[in-house]
């Protein structure tokens, strides 16, 4: 009985900012369909592993897989990679200066090498699938921030990549544009997208999440079903950090 | 170097709000220059001054020669303003190049802006002027115009190279990382995210620099050509009259007054526009 290869391999990952050591040592592994969210205060290493798997910063030392082949090896195709790979960040980062179509189309025609009409009518169908289609045209500074990160989303999306990152997408909205932003990813999730999640949603993670795994001070300390992490963790540290969630009322 | 925007903001205050204020600014401004021009006008070498730089038969009689002069200032900026725009570009981005094998190219960059940056722009056109020439190489022109041109295309390309930098290093870094998590290249990212954002924010700056660019053909003359300062020159050497350089400095005015205007108001609508679109 042979297992189909996991979507991501993370082998003792480190990465250090100079003296700093951010992660310290990961062991993670992300089977195909999986979605995992990543929960972990302030500096806990959560975004920099997801900057670390899309190659935005280079490791220090172990080994990531996607797909079975080592992107942490010397001489890879980084750009060939990161197209495999979709990130959306907390701030958007759209390009302000293109239409939510430019930016949407962006990479589908520099790096995939599609044509304009054909990058546009892939462009369409996906706005259309978030709600977005009559904003096509619009710039994205015209756009409400729940808006912004679906259109952040759907440019993530266009590259067709196996492995969504989400770098805690909500927290940079309003409180009532955060369902809709969480919809979308449920969406994907529904379809079957490979997702490792970051965020401070604890109640969404619940939901979505077939795992949670804890980050302190960058280790993985614990990981599970997210029934047994927010009701029962082990570490004690685990149950420390759920209580301050529990505290501000965040859950 | 983005001087243009570390000025303080007077467009408002050439717009005063309300009809009251209005009347403020106008008696205020007309009792602060009725005063100045009366100081002047009493001053006891006046009369001199007004007959030796403001005779009005002088100033009608060489209008149009110093303006036909003038073209040529105007053929040289414009040439030269394309040159700089192109040549600025590339040293800003050389200067941007990563990693140790571009140390070198990064180096030449850098020495290059210090350099022309530092050396008096007067100075330069008398180096390219007469030094080249005396060079005597072949297929290199020895008419002072392409040669004064050339230094002040070397010297304002230093300067403008400074502006798309402080352009460059303006758009935040999400942004390349944005793209390059798209699968971008880092050439891709610099024409398509970065320096599409960074010329748009330089356009004031760049503005400045060329006004003072305009003003600068002016030191070709030392060379010889006789564009509008030499031929004012000539004009008051042979009427023993200054007012030919009145003219030329009222050409001058002339076109550089509506960039500064305009310069202003593009900074102005960055302001609003950077504003409105504080939500993130």
């Amino acid at each position: 009985m042979s297992t189909p290869t996991p979507a991501l391999v993370c082998t003792d990952v480190h990465k250090s900012f100079g003296k700093l050591e951010v992660l310290k040592g990961i062991d993670l592994s992300v089977d195909e369909h999986e979605v995992i969210c990543l929960i972990g205060a302030s500096g806990s290493g959560k975004s920099t592993l997801l900057r670390c798997i899309n190659l935005l910063e280079r490791i220090n030392s172990g080994s990531i897989e996607v797909g079975g082949q080592d992107i942490t090896a010397p001489n890879v195709d980084v750009n060939q990679v990161r197209r495999g790979i979709g990130i959306v960040f907390q701030a958007f980062n759209l390009f302000p200066h293109m239409s939510v179509m430019g930016n949407v189309t962006l990479a589908p025609r520099k790096v995939m090498g599609l044509s304009r009409s054909q990058a546009e009518a892939e462009a369409v169908e996906l706005l259309d699938r978030f709600g977005l289609a009559d904003k096509r045209d619009e710039s994205p500074d015209r756009l409400s921030g729940g808006q912004q990160q679906r259109v952040a989303i759907v440019r993530a999306l266009a590259t067709h990549p196996q492995l969504m990152l989400l770098d805690e997408v909500t927290s940079a909205l309003d409180p009532e544009l955060v369902a809709e932003v969480l919809n979308v990813i449920r969406e994907l999730a529904e379809g079957g997208m490979t997702m490792l999640i970051a965020t401070h949603e604890m109640g969404f993670a619940r939901d979505i999440a077939r795992r949670v795994c804890f980050l302190d001070e960058g280790v993985l300390l614990e990981q599970g079903p997210p029934e047994q992490i927010f009701s029962s963790p082990r570490e004690e540290r685990t149950q420390q950090f759920l209580q301050r969630i529990i505290e501000a009322g965040r859950m | 170097m983005l001087r243009g925007s570390n000025r303080p903001r007077r467009g408002s205050l050439l717009l005063p709000a309300s009809a009251g204020n209005v009347w403020v600014a106008l008696a205020s401004t007309v009792v602060v220059f009725a005063g100045l021009t009366l100081i002047v006008v009493n001053s006891s070498g006046w009369p001199k001054v007004k007959h030796a730089f403001f005779d009005p038969a002088e100033f009608r009689a060489y209008f149009a020669t110093v303006g036909h002069a003038f073209v040529l200032n105007i053929k040289i900026f414009l040439v030269a303003e394309v040159l700089i725009l192109i040549l600025a570009l590339v040293l800003a981005v050389l200067r941007q190049l990563p990693g140790p094998v571009f140390f070198p190219i990064r180096l030449l960059a850098i020495g290059y802006t210090d350099l022309f940056r530092g050396i008096p722009t007067i100075l330069l056109v008398y180096l390219f002027g007469f030094g080249i020439p005396t060079l005597q190489l072949a297929h290199v022109t020895n008419d002072p115009v392409y040669l004064g041109a050339a230094a002040l295309v070397v010297v304002y390309t230093a300067y403008v190279s400074e502006v798309y930098r402080a352009g460059i290093e303006s758009v935040h870094p999400s942004q390349e990382a944005a793209a390059r998590s798209l699968g971008l290249t880092r050439g891709q990212t610099m024409r398509t995210v970065i320096l599409p954002q960074a010329v748009r924010r330089v356009i004031p700056p760049l503005l400045n620099d060329f006004i003072g660019l305009q003003k600068d053909t002016a030191l070709i003359s030392v060379l010889g050509p006789v564009e509008a300062l030499q031929r004012a020159t000539l004009g008051a050497s042979s009427e023993f009259n200054y007012t030919p350089y009145v003219v030329a400095a009222f050409f001058f005015v002339l076109i550089t007054v509506p960039q500064a205007r305009l310069t202003d108001l593009l900074i102005e609508r960055d302001r609003k526009r950077q504003m409105a679109g504080g939500r993130v």
